[in-house]
């Protein structure tokens, strides 16, 4: 028989831990899993046609960066949501009218939350209508011409230094090495972007004394550079500058070198940059070309940190060595410009904290940042909505190693610059 | 500005050789078989490829390869006229205008699976000479020799032996021909083959020196065009001299305007001849 004594203790410890049961917290469910919003990305490739390589690599660079976004668990809201993306994509064919059907059937169609543009700037003009007709937020890289961003857009965004500001630094550079030139020819691509590279840099080069001698327009599908280059030779010019895109401006490179033309500066457009352009042996010496990025940049936290601006994102080395892993081969700038417009869409939904395009257009609006691949900040007034008004150019030439292999060398900025510029050409 | 137009002038000649040896197929197709072939421009370009693929992937120097390409044209001639041309010889020309569109279609349509459009380049260089003001890069002087030397054979073979002669006795009276036993099915299919042959070795020689697509031919036939009807439409030799005539035109222009102005230029060109002397500066059938 239990004594009153026990009867009472265990009264009292029964009574407590009723006590406790009812001031403990309820039991809680489960976790519920973090929802997952998968937004979709549309963009053209080249696949076919002239703009291939550089397309390609900008894809390439684009893929990269979603891979990695993706495996590292994507983006995470404050809502709990997790952002992951996924891409749809068709071949453009280099055409600007397959670009504007293309892009309205990702617009409409395939329902993509968001646009990356096509590669060069016709394109992008081309697919750009398309964006703000539809209302999607479009990231346009591999496009520098400054035009379609006076069109009123407001939900077309920049990654790429404007063509006004493309080749101006090669002008300071000539002037750098040889105050004693002055005779300069300009010799470009009748493209939009071209077009609008060599009439900002003309009205520069006028501005620091230079004597303009030839300025002249070649067709796109140009193979025969033999006209211009007598005219250049006629009009004794000292420095070439111009060019297009890749395919002609290598083969203007080639003819320049196989007909021995005796110019001491010859600076060409988006060719140079590009690895396959060693392809062309000694032809390839000693030329120089504007860069939107190059793997030597240094830009780091602690750059950032000396600048005043926010970093974002990895390491160049990180990405170099992320590209070539995936891809066998060196990026080139329009690889990281695919890279950079994914890390510019991650830093604009991470500061938006949301995915509605108005809150990542705002987002947008106020970017101030420094990455891997330089300075990005955009226009917000409504003459230039979008432009790029943070990133800046250098400026690479082709030299030989100890070797005796053709290297890209850094030669302008001076406080970028790997080395001294080849001068005059070889 | 004479050292100028002479250095555009030379530069343009030697082009004219290539764009003229390009013309005389299409204008030796013309003038045998009154059959005007749009599928000129494709097996140029795929001459181009063949030089390109021996080059870039078994390393054959592309002036040696050149016959084999040639002799790839032949056969492929041959083949187009006996699977597309032969049954419509005799119809309406809209019938082998369309006939051979279709075959150009077909190659544009394979290659561009096959190869892509991307642009291509045969990275082969002889180097260059220098005679006082002009500077002329080797590929194109060997061109120019290799456009000679293909000529020269042609009218050798044309003139000279029993096959040739028979050829010229179908463009002449193919009934008559005919009646005299020669076997104008096996003539014309071996000319339409010389015709595709002159393409593809035109390809070729110009990928040695130009960048080029599967879709690079397009340009040089409208260009053939131009030259048949300065040449005279249906004589190899004007075609000929219409190339060198067009190469100097290409040459000279823009020593007085801007470049861009060229085909502008030769295509008002080839509408005036058309009013004046449709049958071409340099007469009708040889």
């Amino acid at each position: 028989m239990i004594s009153k004594k026990w009867a009472l203790t265990l009264g009292l410890l029964m009574a407590a831990a009723l006590v406790v049961a009812a001031c403990a917290p309820a039991p809680t469910p489960p976790p519920a899993e973090s929802a997952v919003k998968t937004l979709v990305i549309g963009f053209t490739a080249s696949q076919t046609g002239k703009y291939n390589v550089s397309s390609t690599r900008q894809v390439n660079g684009l893929s990269q960066w979603m891979k990695e976004v993706n495996a590292a668990g994507g983006i995470k809201l404050g809502d709990g949501t997790v952002v992951k993306f996924d891409s749809v994509s068709y071949d453009d064919e280099s055409s600007k009218d397959r670009v504007q059907e293309l892009y309205t059937r990702l617009a409409t169609e395939d329902s993509a939350d968001l646009l990356i543009s096509p590669y060069s700037s016709g394109l992008t003009a081309a697919s750009a209508v398309i964006a703000e007709q539809n209302g999607k937020l479009m990231i346009t890289t591999g496009a520098a011409s400054d035009a379609a961003y006076k069109q009123g857009y407001t939900l077309v965004f920049q990654a790429y230094t404007p063509a006004s500001r493309y080749l101006t630094g090669a002008v300071d550079l000539l002037a750098h090495l040889d105050t004693s030139v002055k005779k300069v020819a300009f010799v470009y691509e009748s493209t939009v972007f071209a077009t609008s590279v060599v009439e900002a840099a003309k009205v520069y080069a006028e501005e620091q004394g230079y004597d303009i001698v030839l300025f002249e327009g070649y067709d796109a599908e140009t193979t025969d550079f033999g006209p211009f280059i007598n005219k250049i030779l006629e009009s004794d010019a000292e420095a070439i500058l111009g060019g297009g895109h890749f395919q002609d401006g290598s083969t203007f490179a080639r003819q320049i070198h196989e007909k021995d033309v005796a110019v001491k500066f010859f600076t060409l457009l988006v060719a140079p940059p590009e690895p396959d352009f060693a392809e062309l042996g000694d032809a390839a010496l000693g030329v120089i070309g504007p860069s939107q990025w190059e793997p030597l940049a240094a830009f780091t936290p602690e750059s950032a940190k000396e600048a005043g601006l926010e970093w974002f994102g990895p390491l160049g080395d990180d990405f170099v060595k992320g590209y070539v892993a995936a891809y066998d081969e060196e990026p080139s700038y329009h690889s990281i410009g695919g890279y950079a417009a994914g890390l510019i869409l991650q830093k604009a939904i991470i500061d938006a904290d949301a995915t509605d395009p108005e809150a990542i257009k705002a987002a947008m609006d106020k970017m101030d940042v420094l990455t891997c691949y330089g300075h990005v900040k955009f226009e917000t007034g409504a003459e230039a909505h979008g432009l790029q008004i943070g990133h800046d150019m250098v400026y690479v030439q082709w030299q030989k190693d100890d070797a005796g292999n053709l290297v890209k060398q850094v030669v302008w900025p001076l406080e970028g610059a790997t080395a001294d510029a080849l001068y005059p050409l070889p | 500005m004479l050292d100028f137009i002479v250095a555009s002038l030379a530069d343009g000649l030697l082009l004219g050789f290539v764009y003229g040896i390009a013309a005389m197929g299409l204008s030796l197709i013309w003038g045998v078989m009154d059959v005007i072939n749009l599928s000129h421009g494709p097996i140029m370009a795929l001459g181009m490829f063949g030089i390109y693929f021996a080059f870039t992937h078994l390393g054959l120097n592309p002036y040696v390869t050149l016959p084999l390409v040639a002799g790839g044209g032949l056969l492929l001639g041959v083949l187009i006229y006996t699977v597309a041309v032969h049954r419509i010889i005799n119809a309406p020309h809209l019938s082998s205008l369309l006939a051979t569109f279709s075959v150009n279609m077909i190659i544009i349509g394979l290659g561009t699976a096959a190869f892509t459009t991307s642009p291509r380049n045969v990275d082969f260089s002889l180097g260059s000479v220098s005679l006082g003001p002009i500077t002329l890069p080797w590929t194109r002087v060997a061109a120019a020799l290799a456009a000679t030397l293909v000529t020269g054979l042609l009218y050798l073979f044309l003139y000279r032996t029993r096959t040739g002669k028979s050829i010229r006795a179908v463009t002449n009276n193919r009934a008559a021909a005919e009646l005299m036993g020669i076997p104008s099915s096996r003539v014309l299919a071996l000319a339409f083959g010389l015709g595709t042959m002159l393409a593809a070795i035109a390809g070729g020689l110009i990928a040695t020196f130009f960048p080029f697509t599967i879709l690079a031919g397009g340009t040089y036939q409208l260009r053939s065009f131009v030259i048949c009807v300065l040449g005279g439409l249906g004589n190899p030799l004007g075609a000929l001299i219409g190339g060198l005539l067009l190469g100097a035109l290409e040459g000279i222009i823009p020593a007085f305007m801007e470049t861009s102005w060229v085909p502008a230029l030769e295509f008002v060109l080839f509408v005036i001849i058309l009013l004046v002397k449709p049958s071409g500066l340099l007469g009708s059938k040889t």
